[in-house]
């Protein structure tokens, strides 16, 4: 079972590489324009490009060969390990997204951690007080919140937040504090469906009989809570992290885009508007592959946590066939 | 107070007739009047004007239109696409089963928006670009259901009575396949269009969507961010309708939002 599933996990990491680099080199040959002159432009400023720096970059660059001579170059180059140079900064691809690939990370751990800690205590709360105002009151919020785009909810929150209190900085990414705005827009994103998985969870072990006896026999709720839920509680949320990387990676495009966080997500959508196919390459590669290698690793762990798995799948699977006389 | 069971179709009716109507309520969306920029709403400009003088409500109506028509559209696409391939798969078995798989675990290997975002960056403003974007992430969702339900339907006694009474496939089809998950299918298709609506809107606000002039939600609160101070009515319009739009269908959608992910693996 275990060789099959990385034998899935390579081939859906040779499937993003050819399917990003395709659609990337399309993109290149399909945009209307002279890419030399939007180069150019990105490089030196809208104002001084002229006809003789446009060629001097479509020299440097050697953006008039063929189009299948330049993308079985840089396919080559990517089986290397090497991106190539962003054309507006001119500095390596790798340099660069290395770069922002640890500043996305320390957000989305930031970020993750955040919705955790939300979602278990908001889950909780509500699974032991099933009857109550807190109820509803985390119900409507969750509502609201998933009703609410993450670029909406981080615009909100700058304004109130940043704007109005000033209790935190709008952007910047130097000092500590600059990352507690974007990662609160994105565990907002997130804390609707941890507390929906937490709360779900710990009902379902709440009533259960192993949760019963471990209060008979004479443990105080919390060392029960702690003993005995707090582990499948976690598996829970463990299994729902695929679902969760979706919207976290969907969200790190748009929430790094409005707070100019230096992250992969960011580059992203400043390489597709300054058309710079190496960066677009680079960067959407880079996501895909985390996202492909995260649910992956998630997959497994999953797996090597909870025998129970191991245990349906060894059971042959019949199909379901009613019970008639 | 519970809203009622009705209350998510009404108000998605009233947006739709709002989004339809403003072109008799309101003037040209894209006609500008820069003595007349960032104007309270009066009753000549119903929900004020933009910066550029625009009128606001003509605006909202076409950014409605846009996100709407394209998200409508692209979901009823991806379900036909989904549910016929879903099918084919299920029925067929073998190397078109292999196949249609291995192509619905590539496309789920990538995160939607980044798939959307990718595509429309083929072509920078097309619609069409947007529009198979969404189409390409969404049929996978349908085609999953539909597969796994239809392969266990067909060893399912009921249509093998079928069979042997001599119902032909288009029969069984109808009845024993897509008649139980009609509702379903319902769910997730409202679900799709929701999706679609938040990701235009997103890709619109990080200006790699919809192009201006074209009226967009997403784009719209772009443009009146700056001026949020001075004409905060402008920023609250799409803002509104988008919230409202979203939390609809997913009132509609109800609890499948958690358990019907969208693109990915399992």
């Amino acid at each position: 079972m275990l060789g099959r599933r990385l034998s899935r996990l390579l081939l859906q990491a040779v499937f993003v590489l050819l399917a990003v680099g395709t659609l990337c080199f399309a993109m290149a040959e399909l945009l209307p324009g002279d890419a030399a002159y939007r180069i150019a432009a990105g490089r030196y400023g809208y104002d001084v490009v002229n006809t003789e720096i446009a060629e001097a970059v479509r020299a440097e660059l050697g953006l008039d060969r063929p189009a299948l001579v330049r993308w079985a170059e840089w396919l080559g180059q990517v089986a290397q390990g090497n991106l190539g140079q962003s054309m507006v900064l001119g500095d390596p691809v790798l340099h660069l997204v290395a770069y922002q690939l640890g500043q996305t990370v320390w957000l989305s751990l930031v970020a993750w951690l955040m919705a955790l800690a939300l979602g278990l205590s908001l889950g909780l709360w509500t699974a032991l007080r099933p009857q109550g105002w807190a109820r509803r009151a985390v119900d409507s919020l969750n509502t609201v919140l998933r009703a609410s785009p993450s670029f909406l909810l981080g615009v909100v929150l700058t304004t109130l937040l940043a704007v109005e209190l000033g209790w935190f900085p709008v952007a910047g990414h130097e000092d500590a504090d600059h990352v507690f705005l974007p990662a609160l827009t994105l565990a907002l994103a997130l804390c609707p469906g941890f507390t929906q998985v937490v709360r779900d969870a710990a009902l379902r072990l709440l009533a259960s009989d192993a949760f019963e006896f471990a209060q008979v026999k004479g443990l105080p709720l919390r060392a029960a809570l702690w003993r005995h839920a707090l582990p499948q509680i976690l598996l829970a949320t463990l299994a729902y992290a695929g679902v969760q990387l979706v919207l976290l990676i969907e969200g790190m495009v748009v929430v790094e885009t409005l707070f100019a966080w230096p992250g992969i997500g960011h580059a992203l959508v400043h390489a597709v508007i300054a058309r710079d196919v190496p960066m677009i390459q680079g960067t959407a590669l880079t996501m895909a592959l985390l996202f492909v290698l995260l649910n992956g690793a998630i997959d497994l762990l999953l797996h090597a946590l909870d025998p129970r798995l191991a245990d349906a799948q060894a059971a042959p699977a019949s199909p379901p066939t009613p019970n008639t006389p | 107070m519970k809203p009622t069971h009705t209350t998510p179709y009404a108000l998605l009716l009233l947006i739709a007739a709002l989004a339809l109507l403003t072109p008799a309520l309101a003037p040209d969306p894209h006609a500008q009047d820069l003595m007349a920029s960032l104007r309270a709403p009066d009753a000549l400009h119903w929900l004020g004007t933009d910066h550029l003088g625009r009128d606001n409500l003509a605006r909202l109506g076409e950014g409605l239109r846009t996100s709407l028509g394209l998200a409508l559209a692209s979901a009823l696409l991806a379900v036909a696409l989904g549910s016929v391939l879903g099918l084919l798969a299920a029925a067929r078995g073998g190397w078109t089963d292999r196949l249609l798989s291995a192509a619905a675990d590539g496309v789920a290997a990538i995160p939607g928006l980044l798939w959307v975002l990718l595509i429309a960056a083929l072509a920078p403003g097309e619609k069409w670009a947007l529009y198979s974007g969404l189409v390409l992430t969404a049929w996978v969702e349908f085609f999953r259901l539909l597969r796994s339900h239809t392969r266990s339907a067909l060893l399912g006694q009921p249509v093998q009575a079928a069979r042997l009474l001599g119902f032909g496939f288009g029969y069984i089809v109808r009845w024993h396949v897509l008649r139980p998950i009609a509702g379903v299918l319902a769910r997730l298709w409202a679900y799709a269009v929701a999706h679609a609506v938040l990701a235009i809107a997103a890709l619109g606000f990080v200006s790699v969507g919809v192009r201006p002039p074209q009226a967009e939600l997403g784009l719209m609160m772009t443009e009146a961010l700056p001026y949020y101070y001075e004409a905060p009515w402008l920023l609250a319009t799409p803002v509104v309708a988008l919230v409202l739009v979203i939390g609809a269908l997913q009132t509609i959608v109800g609890r499948a939002a958690d358990d019907t992910p969208a693109g990915v693996t399992a």
